[in-house]
């Protein structure tokens, strides 16, 4: 994208219909580290990419949860993802208080996809700079969407935002049509084997990634980094090997942790 | 900076105009209701009057209503107010409509918000002066509930309002069970309205059974009970004490 004479304010169009700053506050989501979702018909997995500013930080939390029954992942500018993050659980307690019921998912997105509106339709505002992946549940099952700074929203069975996303999204885009009835197991694992695609070679530890569970009967939680290296462990016998190692576990669920299994040779991943 | 004091009528604690605004007592008023759940959803009756202090005036008033798909109310006490409760209801279902979504208010979300304002009412000194049973089946599980004017409120297997907590609760407690059939609970049901008609001034000879179940509300057309005054005791009421009444 190039500077041009439509750019400056979020309330002027271009000739070809087209508003610039929106379209600049979506690449800013694009800049931030990636963020995940899938969901099968019981439960919705998120997924985060841990990034630290530096060595000698902490990483940025970027999955909140927002009530038991649901939980966002964001990418962007941090901030207006904290801010969104507790629009929604205000939204959410409010409706509990009011109606001691869980706020359906779907219109909960719906009030956040008009405040993101609000923003592109004020000189005084600007955009907010940040993808929300909310995943959630309500009475007619599982659900996964993704919010944009343009006020759009979208349900997905599967979908990645942030850097890199696009290998996240072609390994989702093979395996997506047998998650709706993927056991929770697996759907994590997919979640833990999408984040590796983003990470482009680098070996995939627990430290490097933030998983979050939700379903029915299972109120919004992380899973610790135990649980998360146990997963990896299954498929990361040799770190070099392509899926081939995951596709061959697909009943081993949580097989015997070998911490640093990273050099080991002595199973081939085919015969577990 | 100027700064302005406004001027503000509704303090209807303290201000003698404003108490023009708010309920101090009720007029037109309807007696009790009776509810109870039975095995495929909750059964509720009422009588059709409305009393205007002693007076019976009106004899055709419809207490109790259907609300969305999955609930009934039933109202006792101002009638008035149970009218304005249920243009409330009116536009909290309206907008559960509109989002068009799959998702609908439950009995159990009616009840709640229903208890949200009748206690923030209470809270300004300004009550709806209604005690209300809320009845409902949604996703094969029944739901009765009671909201009373000061915003107490709780669940129940049967729940009763006014006269009925002290004549009809206690033929419940003793011969209500789970799974009564349609049959067994409206026999039931009728035992209780009849004691009430006996013994309660403000009751009519007119009532109407709902019923609740998955498929919906049905409202029976009004019928009255058969009543017997032929007991020897009402024949000479005073021939033990002679000068009472």
């Amino acid at each position: 994208m190039f500077r041009n004479q439509y750019d400056t304010d979020v309330t002027t169009w271009s000739p070809t219909g087209r508003l610039f700053q929106v379209e600049y506050a979506m690449e800013a989501v694009k800049q931030g580290s990636a963020a995940i979702g899938l969901r099968s018909r019981s439960h919705v997995v998120l997924a985060s990419v841990n990034k630290a500013q530096s060595e000698l930080s902490s990483h940025q939390r970027k999955i909140f949860k927002v009530d038991d029954h649901i939980g966002v992942a964001i990418a962007g500018l941090t901030a207006d993802g904290r801010v969104l993050s507790r629009y929604m659980r205000s939204e959410s307690i409010n409706h509990s208080f009011t109606y001691e019921s869980p706020l359906p998912v779907g219109r909960l997105v719906v009030r956040l996809a008009d405040k993101a509106q609000v923003c592109t339709q004020r000189s005084w505002k600007r955009p907010y700079g940040v993808g929300l992946l909310v995943g959630g549940l309500d009475e007619s099952g599982a659900h996964l969407y993704y919010n944009c700074p343009s006020g759009n929203y979208f349900e997905y069975q599967a979908f990645a935002i942030g850097s890199r996303s696009q290998a996240a999204k072609t390994y989702l885009e093979r395996r997506f049509e047998s998650f709706n009835e993927s056991s929770r197991e697996d759907l994590i694992k997919d979640a833990i084997l999408a984040i590796r695609e983003t990470l482009q070679g680098e070996t995939l530890k627990s430290s490097l990634c933030t998983v979050s569970v939700l379903g029915v009967d299972e109120p919004f939680h992380f899973l610790d980094q135990e649980s998360i290296q146990k997963v990896i462990d299954t498929f990361e016998k040799v770190p070099e090997e392509e899926e081939d190692g995951g596709e061959a576990e697909a009943e081993a669920a949580a097989a015997p942790a070998e911490q640093g299994g990273a050099g080991d040779q002595d199973v081939a991943p085919m015969e577990m | 900076m100027t700064f302005t004091i406004p001027i503000d009528n509704g303090d209807s604690v303290k201000n003698a105009e404003a108490d023009s605004q708010r309920t101090l007592y009720p007029y037109v008023t309807g007696t009790s209701i009776v509810a109870i759940k039975y095995k495929d959803g909750v059964l509720m009756a009422s009588d059709m009057g409305g009393s205007y202090g002693s007076t019976l005036r009106y004899k055709n008033i419809e207490r109790m209503k259907a609300i969305g798909k999955h609930s009934l109310l039933g109202a006792s006490g101002e009638i008035s107010d149970f009218q304005e409760i249920l243009r409330y209801l009116d536009e909290l279902v309206l907008n559960d409509n509109m989002w068009d979504d799959g998702n609908s208010l439950g009995p159990k979300e009616v009840h709640n918000y229903l208890t949200r304002v009748m206690y923030n009412r209470r809270n300004k000194f300004n009550p709806l002066w209604n005690t209300l049973v809320l009845g409902g089946v949604k996703n094969g599980e029944s739901y009765l509930g009671m909201v009373s004017m000061i915003g107490v409120s709780f669940e129940d297997n049967h729940v009763a309002t006014g006269f009925g907590n002290h004549l009809a609760r206690p033929i419940l407690r003793d011969e209500w069970h789970a799974d009564l059939s349609f049959e067994d609970g409206v026999k039931l049901l009728e035992k209780c309205m009849r004691v009430l008609l006996y013994r309660d001034r403000s009751a009519i000879n007119k009532l109407q059974i709902a019923k609740i179940t998955e498929e919906g509300v049905t409202v029976s057309q009004p019928y009255s009970l058969k009543t017997f005054w032929e007991f020897k005791a009402f024949n000479n009421p005073t021939a033990g004490a002679e000068g009472s009444w």
